[in-house]
């Protein structure tokens, strides 16, 4: 199974939870573990996703998750999960 | 599962800390375009770079946004170009840069490097007109980048390539005196070079190396500066293994880039150097990693000895993170290319005698030195034999990239602008070095045993 981690960090608002789950359902990418939280009226949520069934690149999906950041204000990372597991596992 | 702490830090790391990955290089061996006709071998130059290097900016740019990490520079190093000057004829290499230089420009690297002699037993006649003819190249160029190595630790140094490469050095640096010198910024001159160097402007694919290879170097000083400010008052056995916890991860990354970018261009991955390569950007800076140690100002007493335990953590926390370690692994201390660095030469807490010293414990040598235009050639060829000096006793790598800048003098400033920065004008000693370098032939290697 091919996994992305998601992350998204920006001003609380409604929705946010619902537009970054709307491209994925879009994109047939499942979403396996969330995790989120408001820190000082920051919204931060932490996302882990099959990506394996993807009906487009992860390149675009990459892009569509970044326009979707900048038309909210939102930083969202989207990044395979090989960068943390190499960094933070031997 | 990866822990959330995890992430968040990777993240910061890349966004806030400056993480990135500095350089994926690729080595090409040119030794099968050699010819007796110069033309032939630009032709072949060409269309092997330009084949084997089409497809290396693409992966490189793939690879940013799959791990969402910036890599910083997709480079090329080929077979030091005097050996295929050896090969042809002509008198007249300058068609073998400028070809070099439009294959960069084709395959959309940031540079190539490898217009290069190595002459530190003697010359052939490749090499001379190969070191001839560097300052046109680099003048004429925009992406080419050469280096000479003058000595090493089996041979000893060539103190005749010494005498000549301050003449170029000169040379390079008026004929790009209206771009700020620039030319003498992409010239290096080394003792104990190495072959799978991925850093410019002294990157060349060794005769030792393969057809084809991929090198990554690594970076990240602003990751370890910020590592070590969560230990304040951590002792020296801290600060080590805090740097050496900090080197792993960053290593692990590019390993992760190198295995990735030679598996997408079917190329076999060759080394990762484990270098803390700064820029000039806020928070990049080897410098700020030192004075987080204790140090008022970079070069006060002390820098040498925080600077020694800096390079070696780096190397003992990178070495078990990548399969295959080498380059120049360790901290890199070009001073116009970091932060800390400028503001410690122009507040004059940073000598070049003390920068000397630094570079006997880390990685590399005198780099991105600006000095006096009026500097004489045999001053510049003094400082290459003292820094070599170093290089040939210790059994290391030692370079000197140093640049006169001209109509500049002590108090001014040299702003090269990018990843290259801004340098004050250093001030070098007054007393002549003429006759000691005019004497030429060769210093011999030194004894290997009776220590101390």
């Amino acid at each position: 199974m091919k996994k992305a981690v998601i992350t998204v960090v920006g001003k609380d608002a409604t929705g946010i939870i619902y537009r970054v789950t709307g491209v994925l359902f879009h994109r047939s990418a499942n979403v396996l573990d969330i995790t989120q939280t408001i820190m000082q009226e920051m919204f931060t949520m932490i996302m882990l996703v099959d990506i394996s069934m993807l009906n487009i690149s992860f390149d675009q999906l990459v892009q569509e998750l970044n326009q979707l950041g900048a038309e909210h204000a939102l930083s969202i990372h989207c990044q395979h999960e090989d960068i943390f597991n190499s960094m933070h596992t031997i | 599962m990866i822990s959330y702490s995890d992430i968040l830090e990777t993240i910061q790391m890349i966004e806030q800390e400056n993480l990135d990955i500095r350089t994926i290089t690729m080595g090409i061996s040119l030794r099968d375009c050699c010819s007796d006709n110069l033309q032939t071998v630009c032709d072949r130059v060409y269309e092997k770079i330009t084949r084997c290097a089409q497809d290396l900016v693409p992966v490189g740019e793939a690879i940013e946004r799959k791990y969402g990490i910036p890599i910083v520079n997709k480079r090329i190093s080929i077979t030091p170009a005097a050996l295929l000057a050896e090969s042809c004829r002509s008198a007249d290499i300058l068609p073998l840069a400028r070809t070099l230089d439009r294959a960069a420009k084709a395959t959309g690297v940031n540079f190539i490097g490898g217009y290069s002699a190595l002459v530190h037993k003697g010359y052939t006649n490749g090499d001379r007109r190969l070191i001839d003819s560097i300052p046109e190249a680099l003048a004429e160029t925009d992406l080419v980048c050469s280096s000479v190595n003058i000595g090493s630790t089996r041979a000893g140094i060539n103190m005749d390539a010494v005498r000549e490469m301050g003449e170029i050095i000169k040379k390079t640096a008026d004929l790009t005196a209206s771009r700020n010198a620039i030319g003498a910024a992409k010239l290096v001159v080394f003792c104990n070079a190495v072959e799978d160097n991925p850093f410019m402007a002294g990157a060349f694919h060794g005769v030792g190396e393969g057809e084809c290879v991929i090198n990554v170097g690594v970076s990240g000083p602003g990751v370890v500066a910020n590592a070590l400010k969560k230990v304040p008052d951590g002792d020296f056995s801290v600060i080590a293994d805090t740097v050496k916890k900090t080197a792993f991860k960053i290593t692990r990354v590019g390993q992760l880039v190198a295995h990735e970018a030679a598996s997408a261009l079917h190329v076999p991955f060759g080394i990762v150097d484990l270098s803390l390569a700064p820029t000039p950007a806020v928070g990049d800076s080897v410098a700020h990693i030192l004075e987080e140690m204790g140090l008022e100002c970079c070069g006060t007493h002390g820098t040498t000895a925080a600077l020694a335990l800096l390079n070696d953590a780096v190397k003992k926390g990178g070495i078990m993170a990548s399969s295959h370690v080498g380059g120049l692994s360790g901290a890199f201390i070009p001073v116009s290319e970091d932060a800390g660095m400028i503001h410690a030469a122009k507040c004059g807490a940073l000598s070049i005698e003390k920068l000397e010293a630094m570079t006997a414990v880390c990685s590399v040598g005198l780099d991105m030195i600006v000095v006096p235009g009026t500097t004489s050639a045999a001053t510049i060829s003094g400082i290459i034999a003292d820094e070599a000096a170093i290089g040939m006793v210790n059994h290391k790598t030692t370079a000197v990239r140093i640049i006169p800048a001209p109509g500049k003098d002590v108090g001014d400033e040299l702003d090269f602008g990018g990843l290259l920065g801004c340098g004050p004008v250093m001030p070098l000693s007054q007393y002549s070095c003429e006759r000691f370098v005019s004497r030429g032939g060769r210093i011999p290697a030194p004894l290997q045993s009776l220590k101390n």
